[in-house]
């Protein structure tokens, strides 16, 4: 019995000690972000939360619009987000569960886009971009992203586990056609699988940086990531702002996580486990 | 993971009666929206960059043919084999710690029972972080005056270290972040991986008499195979693509010695900095070539080893 606690004991230490080396960036950033900049120069440097997290924040809005960034993000994030949510789900549906003309062809075609790295074609993506005039606007951001292979590979296959052939004979019984199949009974049953897309297209889009940098041409009309990157590339020495910035920059995510953080550490894994 | 995708899916239609293929029109019009973006956003640009890669081309002049001029250039560009270099090593210096620690962790989270959300959700924030916020605060640890890692080596009696001022310095600091940041991630896919692994396999080892670590060799590890391979693909083709931590740590130039210039930085410099789109290009296929053989490589190790068995 004691042998027992003392082996939980040990494995859980190990495991707590992980646990703060992963957690420890967002404290330090808080304890940068809220003291000033001098009292982080110190030796031996300040451990502790300081006053000063509010005059941070006003010098950060001071050189960055930072508030409209970060509204351009949302923008281009939670979009992204609804678009891929549609666009995939309906094609992996039609994948899992229909039988139709080329549909294997299709279908390896899709994985095959999957290898191909689509920032390497970022010249060309940017002179298609000029030619529709989409240079310098959130469009160019929100529609080339609009659905992807992934999330049709991945929700094909959630698809498939989880929706019994007859629940869908059944609604066809009931007179629902194709699409009203697909928004009264795959929708509803791929929760769990929706929010795991959902969020991982959300982080994937808010964090999106060399495509932002590359398009979004006019620098007060940016992402929240490109700004963040301009505050640190002018006011570098100023540490206590720039880490307030990036802290307001995490802030979003990590709200959108907790409340996801289940389902989409279940998808996560599942998804890769299945696969 | 595509080794299971090829296999058939249960279908409606199981007796496949004789349909004109416009009666089918409502698949393919909810098909087409992926197609038709893929086509104007992907394909186009794509094909597109293997005919510019053959050009030379400012973005403003016309384009002209050089034939193979911008491969010549690039064989014999020293920063272009100093960024490959760069890239490979700083892959390496963060997957094989990362997938290492991700297994440890995972074994030891699945012989858990208190507490188990509390790690997998803890583990898990690093993976959806802003990265360019994250790369801010690496530059930060690894700063030379004020940075946290100099004043713990100062407390300790080492000298401090210019880290982001000398070549060695910066691939351990980007390697450290990008170690920070995909631990978790990896340990939550292997936990998975660990914990559908069959029961009985492991009560007919014990039986056996076998100690725990032969267990993990032969049964463990065997199993896990398919889910190490995933990781390992996951890894390569965003390991070679690594640009975002690099860029905000170091700056466009890659830092000191360029030894923070990976392949996906100089492929930006060239393009969208010094505007030689033509040459951008000859990179741009170059790293794809490069992706494809490190995910050949990673499949045959993988899957040859399973089918020999």
């Amino acid at each position: 019995m004691t042998r027992y606690r003392l082996r939980g004991l040990a494995l859980h230490a190990a495991l707590g000690l992980a646990l703060l080396v992963f957690m420890f960036p967002f404290f330090w950033t808080i304890v940068m972000a809220s003291n000033t900049t001098a009292d982080i120069y110190r030796f031996p440097p300040k451990f502790s939360f300081g006053g000063h997290f509010g005059d941070n924040v006003r010098h950060v809005l001071e050189n960055v619009a930072f508030f409209q960034s970060m509204a351009n993000t949302a923008v281009v994030a939670i979009s992204t987000t609804l678009l891929v949510l549609f666009f995939d789900s309906l094609a992996a549906f039609t994948f899992a569960k229909f039988r139709f003309p080329g549909r294997n062809a299709l279908f390896v075609i899709l994985l095959a886009t999957m290898l191909l790295p689509a920032q390497l074609a970022a010249v060309p993506q940017f002179q298609t971009m000029a030619i529709l005039g989409w240079v310098g606007s959130l469009k160019a951001l929100i529609i080339p992203g609009a659905a992807n292979a992934f999330g049709i590979f991945w929700m094909r296959q959630y698809f498939q586990n989880s929706i019994h052939d007859e629940l869908i004979e059944a609604a066809t019984l009931d007179g629902c056609g194709f699409f009203g199949t697909y928004w009264h009974v795959a929708l509803p049953s791929a929760r769990p699988a929706l929010a795991f897309l959902g969020i991982f297209t959300f982080v994937g889009s808010w964090n999106d940086y060399m495509w932002p940098l590359i398009v979004l041409t006019n620098p007060d009309h940016v992402t929240l990531q490109v700004a963040l990157s301009t505050l640190n590339r002018s006011h570098g020495v100023d540490y206590s702002m720039v880490m307030t910035g990036a802290l307001l920059a995490m802030i979003p995510l990590v709200i959108v996580f907790a409340i996801f953080a289940r389902q989409f550490i279940k998808g996560a894994t599942e998804g890769a486990v299945r696969g | 993971m595509t080794a299971t995708a090829t296999v058939s899916t249960p279908t409606l239609t199981k007796t496949p009666v004789k349909r004109q293929i416009w009666s089918y029109w409502r698949f393919y019009l909810a098909l087409s929206p992926f197609y038709v973006l893929f086509a104007v956003f992907g394909l186009y640009p794509m094909l597109s960059t293997i005919v510019l890669a053959f050009q030379r081309w400012d973005g403003l002049s016309a384009r002209r043919f050089t034939g193979l001029d911008n491969f010549a250039f690039l064989v014999k560009d020293p920063t272009f084999w100093q960024s490959l270099e760069n890239t490979v090593v700083l892959f390496l210096m963060s997957t094989v710690p990362t997938l290492v620690l991700a297994l440890i962790l995972a074994v030891m989270l699945q012989s858990a029972v208190r507490f188990t959300n509390v790690y997998r959700i803890a583990y898990f924030i690093p993976n959806v972080t802003s990265l360019v916020a994250m790369a801010i605060f690496f530059s930060s640890i690894f700063s030379t005056n004020f940075g946290l890692v100099n004043a713990a080596l100062r407390s300790l009696g080492i000298p401090q270290q210019d880290w982001l001022g000398q070549p060695w310095g910066i691939k351990i600091a980007i390697s450290t972040m990008i170690v920070w940041q995909w631990v978790g991630y990896n340990t939550l896919i292997y936990l998975a991986g660990l914990q559908a692994i069959p029961k009985d396999q492991y009560e007919a080892a014990k039986v056996d008499g076998a100690g725990v670590v032969r267990t993990f060799f032969s049964i463990t590890l065997p199993q896990l195979r398919p889910v190490v391979l995933f990781t390992v693909i996951m890894s390569t083709i965003g390991g070679l693509q690594t640009f975002t931590e690099p860029q905000v740590m170091v700056g466009n130039s890659g830092g000191t010695g360029q030894s923070g210039m990976t392949v996906v930085l100089f492929f930006y410099r060239a393009a969208f900095l010094d505007n030689d789109y033509g040459y951008a290009a000859a990179i741009a296929l170059s790293i794809f070539a490069l992706v494809l053989l490190f995910t050949a490589i990673n499949w045959r190790i993988f899957r040859g080893r399973s089918e020999d068995r």
